[in-house]
């Protein structure tokens, strides 16, 4: 049988506020265990929270990227449950009334398609501590500094329809929170973390089968692997008569296995109910607007501008708009080099490599754009080759100096004086008369053999054009 | 709507509380005495009322997003029955 996979997500964004949703805790990350975490995040008696504004604006701004509709009334409720990482024996959350209603965020498929996600809401809650489980005399440690930091939960419809159209949600979800500010975007810090509702269903029925949940994904790849494995599972399981059964599983990235949590059985009966500490958050729209008037250009605006005024195709104005420090990057180049396509292959081609070889983020990389402006420039007005610009951005690298400089002290100027070309044609021709003869009776392909004769012969500088110019003049000859 | 003896002891395990086999009767006829008059409060025509989320008639005010709070784990950790290496200890937590 074919069957359609169908998937919804639920992502955790922790927004980058200073402090905690409803305490002055701080909330940077890597902090001793527990020195950020006060009376309020553990709980004590007597203690009462106030929320943050900083987490109210990052909520409210990503509503507006999303187009959504802002609640103007919401309030927070208590989730109910016991774990020794959630101090107060409930998560305050949103139910009923979230910051964020409905809305949608548009991805680019491999077809080149443009697919509408729907988002069902976004709410604002606190994050948990951390539990650790090394051995401690067979007790657990809990550090509590995460305890209270904001998040927004984004929960889509199901509206994704394999593995790699979740990843690209899941990467234009990325891009979004990064270019308007509200989180650093660090997957490795726990910044994003992704839920996936996985179900499959016979293809062209229109009813949902039986979803499961699989928790805590802090990795694109991770969430690709786990989507393919619990989609392969459900296939088996179906396709040996079984039943799929609705439940929450983890993956394990280090096995590439993953497992259900029986452990959790009555977990669903969180009895909700309105949080008699906090009032309700009564904004307007006056409030809405000034928060829309401090947003910066939203990514699909960006990339349409990339593709209209530097004539750039949707891939490559969708990759170099990824984040909004390779945009300012890949622009800045433009400006100094003076042409979008060669400054956006450099971006994407060999700044990107030598970015993720480093392991480093672009706003660490040792090349400015100005620097990477003014080598393009070289290539621009033909006194360097493509191919010798990569050996003088390598230099580059290495912290040999700008490009002039690399080019004057390493005597990587093109040669574009024709006599002296015409004299290395001259000589590769002597020493192969005999391959010149057959190029003269028409063997063509042995152009490209010439030329790179003669491009070796000048060690990469001759200008190729002009190489190949003056050969076909010999030809005649 | 009314509790039988096998809600109120599911709630009270949801609730970590524990109830003697002998108060169970009673905590019954305790909690259907108030559902009752919550069924009471039902029969009000709601039709057009917003439902509250907060009996005051007050919204949040906001806190600035400055950090206001110090380090404190010394004094904090002295109530907890254990800690070590800056962590609160707990019975083993199992998944």
């Amino acid at each position: 049988m074919q069957w359609e996979t169908v998937i919804g997500l639920e992502v955790h964004v922790q927004l980058s506020t200073n402090t905690k949703i409803f305490s002055g805790s701080s909330t940077a990350f890597g902090a001793e265990p527990n020195t950020q975490a006060n009376a309020v995040d553990l709980g004590l008696p007597g203690v009462l929270p106030v929320f943050n504004e900083g987490a109210l604006k990052k909520a409210v701004a990503f509503g507006l990227a999303i187009d959504a509709d802002i609640g103007k009334r919401s309030f927070f409720e208590r989730k109910n449950y016991f774990y020794p990482d959630l101090p107060k024996g409930y998560q305050t959350t949103q139910l009923e009334a979230p910051i964020v209603g409905p809305g949608h965020v548009d991805i680019l498929l491999d077809d080149g398609e443009t697919k509408r996600v729907r988002i069902h809401h976004a709410h604002l809650e606190e994050d948990a501590g951390k539990s650790l489980h090394e051995d401690f005399h067979g007790m657990s440690g809990i550090d509590l500094n995460r305890a209270g930091t904001p998040l927004i939960e984004i929960v889509t419809e199901p509206d994704m329809r394999s593995s790699a159209e979740a990843v690209a949600f899941a990467k234009k979800l990325h891009t979004i929170v990064t270019a308007i500010g509200i989180c650093d975007g660090d997957m490795s810090q726990g910044s994003m973390r992704f839920d996936v509702n996985v179900s499959i269903r016979p293809k062209g029925s229109d009813t949902l089968g039986t979803r499961t949940e699989t928790k805590n994904l802090n990795s694109f790849r991770f969430m690709e692997e786990a989507i393919k494995l619990e989609v392969e599972r459900q296939i088996d399981v179906l396709e040996d008569g079984g039943e799929i059964i609705q439940e929450t599983r983890l993956y394990n990235g280090d096995t590439k296995t993953a497992r259900s949590m029986r452990s959790k059985e009555e977990a669903n009966d969180y009895r909700y109910f309105p949080c008699p500490d906090l009032l309700p958050v009564v904004i307007d729209d006056d409030y809405i607007n000034s928060i829309r008037s401090t947003l910066p250009e939203l990514p699909d605006a960006k990339i349409e501008r990339f593709i209209d005024s530097y004539g750039l195709t949707q891939y490559d104005a969708s990759v170099l708009s990824a984040t909004a420090a390779m945009a300012d990057y890949f622009e800045q180049t433009t400006k100094i080099c003076g042409d979008a396509k060669l400054a956006a292959n450099w971006c994407m081609g060999e700044l990107s490599k030598f970015l993720n070889q480093q392991e480093i983020d672009i706003a660490d990389c040792p090349i400015s754009p100005n620097d990477l402006g003014q080598l393009l420039a070289r290539i621009k007005d033909d006194t360097i080759s493509g191919k010798i610009a990569k050996t003088v951005f390598q230099a580059m690298t290495n912290g040999e100096g700008s490009a002039d400089e690399i080019i004057d002290a390493k005597g990587l100027k093109q040669v574009t004086d024709t006599g002296a070309i015409e004299a290395m044609v001259d000589e590769v021709i002597a020493a192969n008369q005999g391959q010149f003869e057959e190029l003269k009776s028409g063997k063509d392909k042995l152009i490209g053999f010439f030329v790179g004769q003669v491009m070796k012969a000048s060690k990469g500088q001759a200008n190729p054009g002009q190489v190949n110019k003056i050969l076909k003049q010999k030809m005649q000859d | 709507m009314s509790l039988d003896r096998s809600q109120v002891e599911t709630v009270a395990k949801l609730a970590r509380l524990k109830v003697e086999d002998q108060e169970l009767d009673n905590y019954v006829n305790s909690l259907n005495s108030i559902l009752d008059l919550a069924d009471q409060l039902q029969a009000v025509d709601t039709e057009g009322v917003e439902p509250l989320a907060n009996p005051l008639d007050a919204t949040a005010r906001l806190r600035p997003d400055t950090v206001t709070e110090t380090n404190q784990r010394e004094k904090l950790q002295k109530n907890a029955p254990q800690a070590e290496a800056g962590l609160f200890l707990v019975p083993k937590v199992i998944d």
